[in-house]
């Protein structure tokens, strides 16, 4: 005796959330607009060697100071040693997209683990996971960033990557805590507790899962935000130290020719706009595909 | 029979979802008499709840739709009707108690202030002091002891059954000629649910409003009703006196359930289930929406092609069946 | 017949904490010292209200839940003592059926990984073996294998519960607690797993703690019935003993309250309808905890807690100073 319904007319699919997913995220046209425009400017970036007309640190001082033009390929100018800016802003978003996904991922990671432990254990090791977590985030960043910085002087990505992975981890843990906490009473936990599994599988195969959607939208928007922060950084000369390329410093180095050399400071500063821009577009339209504000009907 | 207070005429109504276009209700036509109990009567999916709420404007619309119908009450068509009209109706001449009580009542309330907001809502004139006589006059009709201190108390330090007898009040504050029930005892222990019983009766014997019931419990239509609406994905199967349809169902789903239900006397008997699921209401299947869980149709092509007809039986005039050989369930007995 | 599953002097206590510094106010005895015994083969149906404990009951004896007192005896075993890792092999022969059929089964996995989990967990899913046992029990619960790549949301609440069954047979136990699993399905699907259980219950040897509110549904399946009040056992017996000759005032009213069956029966019983609600779990009445609604309380019931014994000549044990047969037209005279 078999029996699955009626199949009647169309066969329904097999449809996983996933799919789901997928075609509400496919339905914000902004946000895979954005995600289109993300991916390029990331292709740019991985390519930078490849793409950039010109090397980061290649002088022409017989072309210094030079505005935007299609000659030899000096899209955005050149700045006052003659430096082909279009590649120095290349080279600036490699680094920029490097460090912010680096952040992202080692922040989503930690703050995920420490989220999911203090949200499945609860009692105690909770409440020390949040009183710690609830430290860092009282901890003035920037002053942090500030004094690790002169530290660690050479300033290279991986360590800057490093330290605003160390502040950015908070926000994740808190959610996904949250979303443990809840999931934690949901029957399907307590029948893989019936059937014998461990902490970590219960943690890794049957409640990670279900938390997938917050966590990729906070990864999502972390990115955004590393890439403001890291461009805030290296603007106060703080952070990335050359000679690794970095969009704020280039901001910074620009803008004392005022408005003479006008794009030295507005073609990284609306890279960086932009990416940031698309970033969020993108984690809005991954929130809503996670998560609709969909109606259940009761027949 | 005499004028219906309350009249559904083949009310469709959707909801948009991203499965699809979920049939909720389709074509569903039935009439509520003056002071009678109509129980309406079904599993989850059939549509009893859709077709009351919507009536009353209380679908979410999107990604509800009512695609067409009407439901006339005193004359007015209450599909056609929005805001601050609706809003006169409702609380006032139609009332209704929910399933839940505790999502219903208002927690930063007391129990008093929502039961006089009720009355003030609907009879503005009406004093504070005038409001509260009745609403302690109320709360003891429906059996709540010490009525005065609880009056005072909110809906969280009431256990359940209170919280459900409160609700009762409120419908019945505004005198209503219909109270609309959806499930009023789902949520409660067996022994409550009796309480609550004796409460509903006592409600109607007070108001002498029409009752519309809406449950699956067919115990509770065997306590209550006077006429019985059997629904089925979304369509009216079956219609007649509670009598006749708990005696002589004219319709094979409502002899299936009947027959498939534990009863308290009969004991260690296999019980005898309907086979199969109930249908998607997304795609439902062609013809009788009950055939291919149907052990009369036999498979027979009619079934299978034609939605049957709700028209009058071997059993009744106002005995109706939407089965195209409901004479066959009246041969068997 | 052997016994397989002895519970006693059970205490399940579920602390109420409150103010700044979470400090303990009082408890919430969720089970209050409870004796039962299940004999191997048989259905015992647990039955009582919301607040009387047959959840907590249930999820303690799987020790889902630590009990805070009282000893779980299974297939001779104390496991009561046991932590988690040497409950893992306990739990091949003692598993458990939830109540709802929308929140046990996982969204994120097919339901094929779902059945297939316990069989992992225990290392016993390899290759071609542990997919003709999934498929198997698929077919053993009444399914089509052929679905088992699809998600929990595209089957019936009927059908999930059916997974829910074929997940807690994938380890072959020997007892299997049901906690109200046919509570959330409609009426005409809840007899399809009424009868399922039934079928496997003779095919594969099982015995069953089933927990239910619906007196109907556990008058079918069982064999023995403990009805259970604000955490203690107050009348229990065999099928017969309970439904036909009840002594309990509280299982009395339980009876009277099941709705009619057709409306030529209205007013033809006299219903025992109770007063007043359930006491607060966390101070029960002193004495007989049931005399807040009892219509027999007198001041014995409020001084002296009566023992789960026979009395009145019964043969079962009842926790009433003045149980007795009632005579009148209800649950006594039922067939």
């Amino acid at each position: 005796m078999t029996e699955l319904g009626y199949e009647a007319g169309v066969v329904l699919e097999t449809r996983s959330q996933w799919a789901y997913v997928r075609m509400r995220f496919l339905r914000h046209r902004l946000a895979v607009g954005s995600l289109v425009v993300l991916i390029l400017i990331a292709l740019v970036g991985i390519f930078a060697s490849q793409i950039a007309p010109y090397g980061y640190d290649e002088l022409d001082l017989e072309n210094a100071s030079q505005g935007p033009t299609l000659e030899d390929w000096h899209l955005f100018g050149t700045d006052q040693l003659g430096r082909d800016y279009l590649s120095r802003v290349i080279f600036g978003v490699r680094t920029s997209l490097w460090v912010a996904v680096f952040v992202a991922l080692v922040s989503t990671v930690l703050g995920t683990a420490i989220g999911a432990v203090a949200g499945y254990y609860g009692g105690r090791v909770d409440n020390l996971l949040m009183r710690f977590t609830d430290l860092v985030l009282t901890l003035p960043g920037l002053a942090i960033l500030l004094t690790a910085s002169v530290f660690l002087g050479s300033g290279e990505p991986l360590q800057v990557g490093l330290i605003l992975a160390l502040l950015f981890w908070t926000t994740i843990a808190r959610i996904v805590r949250g979303v443990f906490l809840s999931l934690r009473e949901e029957d399907y936990v307590d029948a893989a507790k019936a059937a014998g599994a461990n902490d970590l599988r219960i943690i890794g195969r049957h409640m990670l899962p279900n938390c997938v959607g917050p966590i990729v939208v906070n990864a999502t928007l972390a990115v955004a935000a590393a890439i403001l922060v890291e461009a805030a950084l290296s603007y106060l000369g703080l952070g990335i130290q050359p000679p690794d390329p970095a969009l704020g410093r280039l901001i910074n180095e620009g803008q004392s020719s005022g408005f003479d050399l006008w794009w030295l400071v507005t073609f990284p500063g609306l890279v960086i706009v932009a990416i940031a821009l698309c970033v969020n577009f993108v984690g809005d339209g991954l929130r809503d595909a996670f998560d609709p504000r969909q109606r259940r009907v009761r027949a | 029979m005499p004028d219906p207070i309350l009249a559904l005429r083949d009310l469709t109504v959707e909801f948009d979802t991203e499965d699809g276009v979920v049939h909720a209700v389709t074509g569903v036509s039935y009439e509520l008499q003056r002071g009678e109990v109509l129980g309406i009567v079904g599993e989850s999916g059939s549509g009893k709840s859709v077709s009351m709420l919507s009536v009353l404007g209380l679908i979410p619309v999107p990604p509800g739709r009512i695609v067409s119908g009407e439901a006339i009450f005193e004359g007015e068509d209450l599909l056609k009707l929005r805001g601050r009209r609706l809003r006169r109706i409702r609380g006032g001449p139609v009332a209704m108690i929910f399933q839940d009580p505790m999502s219903s009542l208002n927690p930063v309330l007391t129990i008093g202030d929502q039961i006089g907001e009720a009355i003030t809502t609907h009879a503005p004139e009406t004093g504070e002091s005038a409001a509260r006589t009745r609403t302690i006059a109320l709360l003891e009709l429906v059996g709540v002891p010490a009525a005065e201190r609880r009056a005072d108390q909110y809906p969280h330090e009431l256990s359940g059954g209170m919280r459900q007898r409160a609700m009762i009040a409120m419908a019945i504050a505004n005198d209503p000629s219909v109270l609309v029930a959806d499930e009023p005892t789902t949520a409660l222990d067996v022994t409550i649910q009796a309480q609550i019983l004796e409460v509903l009766k006592a409600a109607q014997r007070e108001t002498h409003a029409a009752i519309v019931l809406i449950t699956h419990d067919l115990g509770l239509i065997a306590e209550l009703a006077d006429r019985v609406v059997v629904m089925y994905a979304g369509r009216v199967v079956e219609i007649g006196d509670v009598f006749s349809i708990f005696d002589a169902p004219r319709h094979p789903y409502t002899a299936g359930l009947l027959r498939s239900r534990a009863r308290l006397e009969a004991e260690g008997a296999e019980l005898e289930p309907i086979p199969g699921q109930p249908p998607s209401l997304i795609t439902p299947p062609p013809g009788c929406p009950f055939h291919p869980r149907c052990e009369q149709s036999r498979g027979r092509e009619i079934c299978r092609t034609e939605v049957p007809e709700l028209r009058a039986t071997d059993a009744g005039a106002e005995h109706l069946s939407a089965c195209h050989f409901a004479e066959e369930l009246g041969a068997r007995e | 017949m052997s016994e397989i599953l002895r519970v006693e002097s059970l205490v399940k206590h579920f602390p109420l904490k409150a103010g700044v510094f979470r400090r303990t106010v009082g408890h919430i005895r969720a089970v209050d010292g409870v004796d039962l015994t299940i004999r191997r083969g048989e259905t015992l149906g647990v039955v009582g209200e919301s607040g009387c404990g047959k959840t907590t009951l249930g999820r303690a004896i799987v020790k889902l839940l630590e009990p805070s007192a009282g000893r779980i005896v299974f297939e001779g075993r104390d496991l009561t003592p046991l932590n988690r890792r040497q409950m893992r092999p306990v739990r091949r022969d003692l598993q458990i059926v939830f109540q709802d059929p929308y929140g046990s089964l996982n969204p994120r996995m097919t339901v094929r990984e779902i059945v297939a989990e316990p069989l992992r967990i225990h290392g016993l899913y390899r290759g071609g073996g542990g997919k003709r046992r999934v498929e198997e029990l698929f077919e053993t619960v009444g399914l089509n294998p052929e679905h088992a790549n699809r998600f929990p949301h595209e089957f019936s609440g009927g059908q999930r519960q059916r997974i829910g069954v074929a997940r807690a047979l994938a380890l072959e136990p020997n007892l299997l607690v049901l906690d109200e699993p046919v509570s959330a399905l409609d009426v005409s699907i809840q007899a399809q797993v009424v009868n399922l259980l039934d079928r496997l219950q003779t095919e594969l040897g099982l015995t069953y703690l089933f927990i239910a509110h619906d007196l109907s549904v556990v008058r079918h399946v069982s064999d023995r019935v403990a009805v259970m009040y604000l955490g203690k056992v107050v009348e229990e017996g065999t099928r017969a003993q309970i439904y036909t000759a009840p002594m309990h005032p509280y299982t009395q009213a339980l009876l009277s309250a099941v709705p009619i069956d057709s409306p030529t029966e209205r007013g033809g019983r006299a219903r025992i309808v109770l007063e007043g609600d359930v006491p607060n779990p966390a101070s029960p009445p002193s004495g007989c905890r049931f005399r807040t609604r009892c219509w027999k309380a007198q001041e014995l019931c409020a001084q002296e807690e009566p023992a789960l014994v026979p009395r009145a000549g019964g043969e079962h044990p009842v926790a009433c100073h003045f149980a007795e047969v009632l005579p009148t037209s209800d649950a006594a005279s039922r067939r």
